[in-house]
């Protein structure tokens, strides 16, 4: 078991350094020197000289990406160049929002979707799975920001359930932020329900196809117990794999969310640091989603063992 | 494992990809109207039988720009997912092919960009490259690519291992013939599936990437730039919203549709991931 | 009249809404304490028989019609609940497949109690006990640690006993074994058996066996019956229907076994075709990440020589190296050690023209006809395809070689068609076709039929064996179903843990075998003579 997690945690460290260095080299690509793009045509050599050696431009880019990497370890991504904040206290206040929108689907999701999904298989190709998964299939075919819009359309403009513009945190009043986030978690559980029953459902006829669910049955137990003893165990880990791809995907993808919803989490501050050409914000940002995309994979690969035990012998 | 019944699956979904294609490609030679022309006069007018789907804040056609939009989409999706295709597979052939080092230094490289979420990568890349048609073409390509790679190494390395693939070196083929005429072809299924289902991936991420203003930059109509600017007319000219997200919400349920049709038949014992 | 335990009357079973018949209106009965065969080749619906028994028949297939009794009680009119009582308790099942018919998310320990707790009044501590005494039955060597560990920590023979012992604690009236030792060796395949037979005798359970194997059926069974697309063929007593059939296609069945033919004897002599000398074949030995894995010797220090003609048995369980030695002689699997010597001449590490010439001389024949034709290729490219290193013979010289290979092998016409559009038995003949289209020296056969039915392991044996009378080429034939080797082999070699343990003419082997494995081997191996 321990030697599992040590050569599961070994093995991320090589993407995480991969990782970062993608997101340094992806800057440098920036057609131009960054410095000029930064500054504007109007700056005079002795600002751009300085800025250059400020951001260590002038040595080698092994050096710079040595320098940028051992800062990003001590935490700091940096300064954004149009509001001259650190980036990293940016990042993380951003990311509460972010966090909890995408958490709170991703697992109210998981939820719904994983017990249906198991019926579905268990019903396989009756009429209640057809419509499971005819319904499972048209929503994930929406696109998160059209359901979005439609929604604030009908609860915040036509009912007036919900403010549709603006954000309130939930220190400064808990019954306030939930209406705000109430629409973005709906929007993004409903697709994710989609994505999740399907994938949920071909785990467990994966599971329900092998023999030792026929051996649970002939031993005569009801069909409530073999699923919940022998087939949704079995499921599960499959399924919890997936989770954490689509709980990437998510956190990559929640940008046009906060769009629609105008909230002011991590995925609005990359794209308002793309509008302002703001390279640490981007940097900062991206970084962090992907570093928050391995560590939750390696939580999952972590926490496999414990429904499949196959694993750590491997 | 029949899902919805075959032939429904493929039907149904074969009709909303066709009316999408057909649809970009006419809108190539013909659409009702100049779907870049303005007519302030004519401005956010409701679907009439002169406009069948309304106009726009600047009194366009929106049925000419559904059209014109669907096109941009599908050429945008249809070279992306073939640059990835071509740049993935050319990978993912190598790597299962030499094994050995070139495998794990290509794969971890892949695995570090799978580390990103596709429109993760895309946005990034978007960054660098800047908005327009062929930045997300581009970007979109290399974002996808390594999810290509995986599949075609996995395809490689489990064929390899295939009987037919000892017979034919038992018949005193060479490596590079075998690959060629034994290996690559059987590739050919899952790839197939994964194109299908990228397809649809790529529509959905033009559509957000434009949405957010970072795509097809404007006045050249695209479903998510036409969503975009509809939004302050959301609760006054709610056809403007309506059009471009249901064309979107159509297409991707026709292509998850015969992506369904065609996992079944071509991979039958494949799970969706 | 006295009733009998399990009566089945006019029992049908369908699929797709009653088009496809898997069963056919069969009545059959099973006596308390008897032990019953169903014997049929695939798709004869002898599986589906025994599923339906209990109620556990895959998705798709439905009980149409007819009674299946159950101490006079019609299980197909019961309500589902009143069946899981008879499940477990009263009828037992065990499975084809050891390597997925246990839950591996679930130790051994609670899987076995769970049908305990549901069909007894007995206390966790009484389970407990009762369970660790059923697997000192089964011979498992320490009990206690075998409940809290998890099915991947048993090999497949071992897994099958804990299947059995998990069945047969509820002391069931009647056990249901679909090929149970199929995916077996054939030492596990005795011993696992033994034990279920021995149990089934000592509790007075009644056993349905339902097997392709007629050795099984003379070893074990006291009635059996003959499955063929969905009826009843034949029934009787186990012996007396082996031994005289009186139906066309249990005689068929019964003649498809191999038995030995008198063989002209042929001479080892002259140069061999293919020797090894001390052949070496060394598995891993890879760095992984924290350690350095240490190589398995899967071939360790092998001699042997084929002679032009000849056809040598290469036999042994599973891990003996017998299909790793098949491979390496041919080069598939690179020697790690010692010699290869192709007509007298080192071949070991030969490259260029003499490797040419031993690639081109030495072919092979696969095991599962399923895998090893290219799915993609038409059967005439594929035959066609070894043409391609032939020197100086033009396209339609080629052509009517591949045309004349597909009439050796009973397939005539059949070029256009795609493997998928052929059945197992018409795939072998292709994959025998592909290796002997450019007239080589030597085959190696490895199980060339052992995923075969019954009769066309018959079929495919008999065309092996008259191509080889027609074309003279040596045969390297890798086997662990002894009935097979001792049909065709000149010479028989065994192998065990990489190394050969005996080596001789076939008749010596087979009569007075001297190695105790040998031994061990031939006792195991289901053989129709045992009823003689």
């Amino acid at each position: 078991m321990l030697r599992y997690a040590l050569n599961r945690l070994a093995l991320s460290l090589p993407t995480l350094l991969l990782v970062s260095a993608a997101v340094f080299l992806l800057i440098r690509l920036v057609p131009g020197d960054p410095v000029v793009l930064m500054l504007g045509d109007q700056a005079d050599p002795q600002q751009i000289a300085d800025m250059r050696a400020a951001m260590g431009l002038d040595r080698s880019i092994f050096v710079q990406y040595g320098l940028w990497l051992l800062h990003a370890l001590g935490g700091d991504l940096g300064r954004s160049t149009t509001n001259d904040l650190p980036v990293l206290p940016l990042v993380l206040s951003r990311f509460q929002v972010t966090a909890t929108i995408v958490f709170a689907a991703v697992a109210i999701a998981a939820l719904i979707a994983i017990p249906i999904g198991t019926i579905a298989a268990w019903k396989q190709n009756t009429k209640a799975d057809f419509a499971i998964v005819s319904g499972a299939t048209l929503l994930l075919s929406i696109p998160s920001f059209w359901l979005g819009l439609l929604m604030l359309l009908l609860f915040g403009l036509k009912l007036g359930w919900v403010p549709v513009v603006g954000y309130v945190s939930f220190s400064e009043n808990a019954f306030q932020a939930a209406l705000y986030i109430v629409l973005p978690v709906v929007t993004l559980t409903l697709i994710e329900i989609g994505i999740l029953t399907r994938m949920a459902r071909a785990a467990a006829i994966d599971v329900l196809r092998l023999e030792f669910v026929a051996h649970a049955r002939a031993k005569g137990l009801r069909e409530g117990k073999v699923l919940r003893r022998h087939v949704l165990p079995n499921a599960f880990a499959p399924t919890l794999t997936l989770i954490g791809i689509v709980l990437g995907n998510l956190l990559g993808g929640v940008a046009v969310i906060e769009t629609v919803f105008t909230l002011p989490g991590l995925g609005r501050l990359l794209v308002d640091g793309i509008y302002a050409r703001d390279y640490p914000v981007v940097q900062g940002c991206m970084l962090f989603i992907a570093t928050i995309y391995v560590v939750v994979n390696l939580l999952v690969d972590l926490a496999y063992p414990l429904f499949d035990p196959r694993v750590t012998a491997a | 494992m029949a899902r919805i019944p075959l032939k429904a699956n493929a039907l149904i979904g074969g009709l909303l990809v066709g009316g999408t294609l057909l649809m970009a490609a006419t809108s190539v030679v013909w659409t009702p109207r100049n779907p870049l022309a303005v007519a302030l006069r004519q401005r956010l007018k409701p679907p009439s039988p002169d406009f069948w789907l309304g106009t726009d804040e600047v009194g366009r056609d929106v049925l000419s720009r559904i059209m014109a939009g669907a096109g941009t989409s599908v050429m945008v999706a249809g070279l992306a997912v073939l640059a990835a295709v071509l740049l993935g597979s050319t990978l993912g052939l190598i790597a299962g092919f030499l094994r050995g080092w070139v495998d794990r230094a290509l794969m971890g490289i892949n695995d570090a960009l799978l580390a990103f979420p596709g429109i993760l990568l895309a946005l990034g890349l978007m960054a660098v490259i800047g908005a327009s048609q062929w930045g997300i073409v581009l970007a979109l390509g290399l974002a996808y690519a390594p999810t290509v790679a995986r599949v075609v190494r996995g395809a490689v390395l489990s064929i390899r291992e295939r009987e037919f693939v000892e017979a034919s070196r038992s018949i005193g083929n060479g490596e590079g013939y075998t690959m060629w005429r034994h290996v690559l072809p059987n590739t050919a299924s899952p790839v197939i599936v994964l194109a299908t289902s990228m397809f649809g991936w790529a529509i959905l991420a033009e559509s957000a990437l434009s949405f957010l203003g970072l795509g097809v930059p404007p006045p050249a109509p695209t479903w998510g730039n036409m969503l975009a600017a509809a939004r302050p007319y959301m609760e006054s000219a709610v056809w403007l919203s309506l059009a471009p997200g249901l064309c979107i919400a159509l297409t991707l349920l026709g292509v998850n549709l015969l992506g369904d049709a065609l996992r079944d038949r071509l991979d039958p014992r494949s799970t969706e991931r | 009249m006295r009733q009998p335990l399990l009566d089945i009357q006019g029992l049908r079973v369908t699929a797709a809404g009653g088009r496809i018949v898997a069963v056919d209106g069969i009545s059959f009965h099973v006596e308390a304490g008897e032990i019953l065969a169903v014997v049929g080749e695939s798709g004869s619906g002898k599986t589906a028989t025994g599923r339906a028994v209990i109620g556990l028949l895959p998705p798709g297939l439905t009980c149409s019609g007819g009674a299946i009794r159950f101490r006079g009680e019609d299980l197909l009119a019961a309500s589902s609940s009143r069946i899981r009582e008879f499940r477990g308790a009263e009828i037992g099942m065990v499975f084809q497949e050891p390597m997925v018919s246990l839950n591996p998310a679930m130790t051994i320990g609670a899987q076995m109690e769970e049908g305990m707790a549901l069909h007894t009044a007995l206390s966790r501590a009484e389970i407990r006990a009762a369970c660790i005494a059923m697997l000192k039955r089964v011979q498992i060597r320490d009990p206690e640690q075998c409940l809290a560990a998890y099915p991947h920590e048993f090999s497949g023979g071992m897994r099958q006993r804990i299947m059995l012992a998990s069945v047969m604690m509820l002391k069931p009236a009647l056990l249901i074994a679909d090929e149970p030792t199929t995916a077996l060796d054939t030492l596990s395949q005795r011993e696992i058996l033994d034990l279920m037979v021995g149990l089934a005798r000592d509790e007075g359970t009644a056993v349905l066996l339902i097997t392709h194997n007629l050795g099984l059926v003379a070893r074990y069974a006291d009635r059996a019956i003959v499955m063929q697309r969905g009826r009843i063929v034949e029934e009787g007593e186990a012996r007396s229907l082996l031994a005289s059939p009186q139906q066309a296609y249990t005689q068929a069945l019964v003649d498809a076994l191999p038995r030995r033919l008198p063989r002209i004897r042929r001479q080892s002599e002259g140069t061999p075709v293919l020797e090894a000398r001390a052949l070496e074949v060394q598995y891993g030995g890879r760095q992984r990440l924290f350690r350095r894995t240490p190589g398995v010797k899967a071939v360790n220090g092998v001699d042997l020589a084929i002679y032009p003609g000849e056809t040598v048995a290469l036999v042994g369980g599973s891990g003996s190296g017998k299909t790793t030695l098949g491979r390496a002689m041919l080069r598939l699997v690179e020697p790690t050690g010692g010699q290869l010597l192709f007509r007298g001449e080192d071949i070991t590490r030969a490259k260029g023209e003499a490797y040419r010439r031993f690639r081109l001389a030495c072919q092979i024949v696969f095991q599962d006809p399923y895998s090893s034709l290219d799915p993609r290729q038409r059967i005439g490219s594929i035959v066609m395809e070894p043409l391609r290193h032939e020197p100086g013979i033009s396209q339609a010289e080629k052509r009517e070689r591949v045309l004349k290979t597909f009439e050796d092998v009973g397939l005539p016409g059949f070029e256009d068609r795609f493997p998928h559009q052929l059945s197992g038995g018409q795939r072998q003949r292709v994959a025998i076709a592909r290796a002997i289209v450019r007239h080589p020296a030597l085959v190696v056969a490895d199980e060339p039929v052992s995923a075969l039915d019954m009769t066309v392991q018959k079929q495919i044996l008999t065309l092996f064996r008259r191509l080889q009378q027609e074309r003279g080429f040596a045969c390297l034939f890798v086997s662990h179903d002894l009935a097979a080797v001792e049909e065709v082999a000149d010479r028989v070699i065994v192998m065990q843990q990489g190394k050969l343990v005996e080596e001789g003419d076939r008749d010596g082997i087979f009569d007075c075998p001297r190695h105790p494995y040998t031994r061990a081997l031939l006792e195991a191996a289901p053989r129709l003579e045992a009823i003689a």
